[in-house]
């Protein structure tokens, strides 16, 4: 079992999400940092679909009840085990917790979000088939707080599996292939500057402020189904791009989907954005 | 009918009204049951049916699959919504009608609606049946709550919402079904497709 010694500003239970139910309304939800939650499961022998806990910028201290193998992936940040700055003689990102031992994950120094997998994974029950938190529509496990208890599953016994991290900060070049409702811009207006993440960005979208996106076409877009990586652009111009919480239908315009946004999971507000058209 | 591009893995097909949405959804779901279309999701919206997570080439494919016209909206399950009519807007959704609040509940439960689509919400599902000249505005400033189970109208449609959550839909009575529940096998009450009743309570 572990116990929630601090959650952090905004630290939740995710997995691979749920997929599969879009056309009753339930958004995918999961990790917003896939191959971050993947390597984290990997170094601790766990399958890739096991739930890990995912933090935000401050990161997280837990307590855990039982000895436990623990490997943190995703922003660069210390972690403390009992106080002090971990050993990781497993290499980059694992550590042996003894039973009692406090793991602490401290403010990240680049990126945002941390995942925490532990052997076994978070055991909480799954909601259609994921243990993730859902922001936006409140499916699956809360988000923590200080004091909580989390159940840990048996570990499979698999032998840890080694991997590279992504390299995280600098400036964001995004893959975009236009569509499906480009002619309603002015589309050139994308790539012709940078733009900057907004502060107001959270797991449902990364909010982008720069040049205003210019309507070719008015009117009203009748509600449509919308993916994971559209740009939606509301009223005032300014893109949006959805991440793993948003909304299954949309009523604004999608000029274009960003072919991978792992990179917007760790983008700090500030960070420059450009986008580059793909085929 | 017409196939746009959404992303690497999705198309939208653009369908000339609200009926062929239901008859593209409905030979989609067929299609991917005998494992002729392999898609992560299939999304039906106003006028369009978005798929996601498929196969390269599934573009070409889906000219040959054009659906036959029609007949959807009489296939689905029926379900009979226990509705008080209640709502805070049922007068004003009568002024608009230009009749009395009774005669607005009369034609409630004559009406026989289907699920179109879902949205907004786990288990939201937009209703279609009402004819256009029925349509109502949204409110202008949203309700911040809405309770769960509030039967309501807006634009063309009338919904009903699963749980409480902010609002701009129309009020005009609430029931006690449970929309959603993921405890069921089959979690949303109402899926695309559904035949709907509203029956006084």
């Amino acid at each position: 079992m572990i116990t929630v010694l601090r959650a952090g500003p905004l630290t939740t239970v995710q997995d691979l999400g749920r997929p599969g139910y879009a056309h009753l309304g339930v958004p995918r939800s999961g990790a917003l940092d896939e191959p971050a939650l993947r390597l984290a499961n990997r170094f601790v022998g766990n399958p890739d679909d096991a739930a890990a806990l995912e933090t935000t910028l401050l990161g997280c201290a837990l307590r855990f009840a039982e000895a436990a193998l623990v490997a943190v992936t995703g922003a660069v940040a210390q972690v403390d085990v009992n106080g002090r700055p971990a050993e990781r003689p497993h290499g980059h990102q694992l550590f042996e917790v003894p039973a009692g031992g406090i793991v602490d994950i401290k403010r990240a120094s680049r990126g945002v979000r941390s995942y925490i997998a532990v052997a076994g994974g978070i055991a909480v029950e799954p909601v259609l088939g994921s243990r993730s938190t859902d922001t936006l529509s409140g499916l699956g496990p809360a988000r923590l707080t200080d004091g909580a208890t989390l159940p840990v599953g048996m570990p499979t016994g698999a032998a840890p599996l080694v991997g590279e991290a992504a390299r995280i900060g600098g400036e964001l070049v995004l893959g975009i292939r236009l569509g499906p409702r480009d002619d309603w811009f002015a589309a050139h207006g994308l790539f012709g500057s940078a733009y900057r993440i907004s502060p107001l960005s959270n797991r449902v979208g990364a909010r982008l402020a720069g040049n205003a996106l210019t309507r070719a076409k008015a009117g009203e877009l009748p509600s449509e189904g919308v993916t994971l990586g559209a740009v939606q652009v509301p009223a005032d111009g300014q893109p949006i791009v959805f991440l793993a919480d948003h909304p299954t239908t949309g009523g604004y315009p999608v000029i274009g989907v960003v072919d991978d946004v792992t990179p917007l999971a760790q983008a700090r507000p500030g960070t420059t954005v450009r986008f580059r058209e793909l085929d | 009918m017409k196939i746009r591009r959404v992303g690497a893995a999705g198309l939208l097909i653009e369908c000339d009204d609200a009926d062929r949405v239901e008859d593209w959804r409905a030979e989609l779901w067929r299609r991917r049951e005998t494992g002729e279309l392999r898609a992560t999701e299939i999304v039906p919206g106003a006028r369009t049916v978005l798929i996601d997570g498929v196969p390269p080439g599934t573009a070409e494919l889906l000219p040959l699959w054009e659906p036959a016209r029609g007949g959807i909206q009489s296939e689905g399950p029926l379900v009979e919504i226990p509705t008080v009519f209640d709502g805070e807007d049922l007068e004003p959704v009568a002024e608009l009608w230009g009749v009395s609040a009774g005669e607005v509940v009369h034609r409630l439960v004559e009406t026989p609606l289907h699920v179109a689509f879902s949205g907004f919400a786990p288990g939201f599902a937009y209703l279609r049946g009402l004819p256009d000249a029925w349509a109502v505005p949204r409110l202008a400033a949203p309700r911040p709550r809405v309770p769960a189970g509030a039967v309501a109208l807006a634009g063309g449609y009338a919904g009903i919402y699963p749980t409480a959550s902010p609002g701009g839909w129309r009020l005009v009575g609430h029931t006690d079904q449970n929309l959603f529940d993921v405890r069921r096998k089959q979690p949303a009450l109402l899926t695309p497709g559904t035949r709907v009743r509203l029956v006084t309570a």
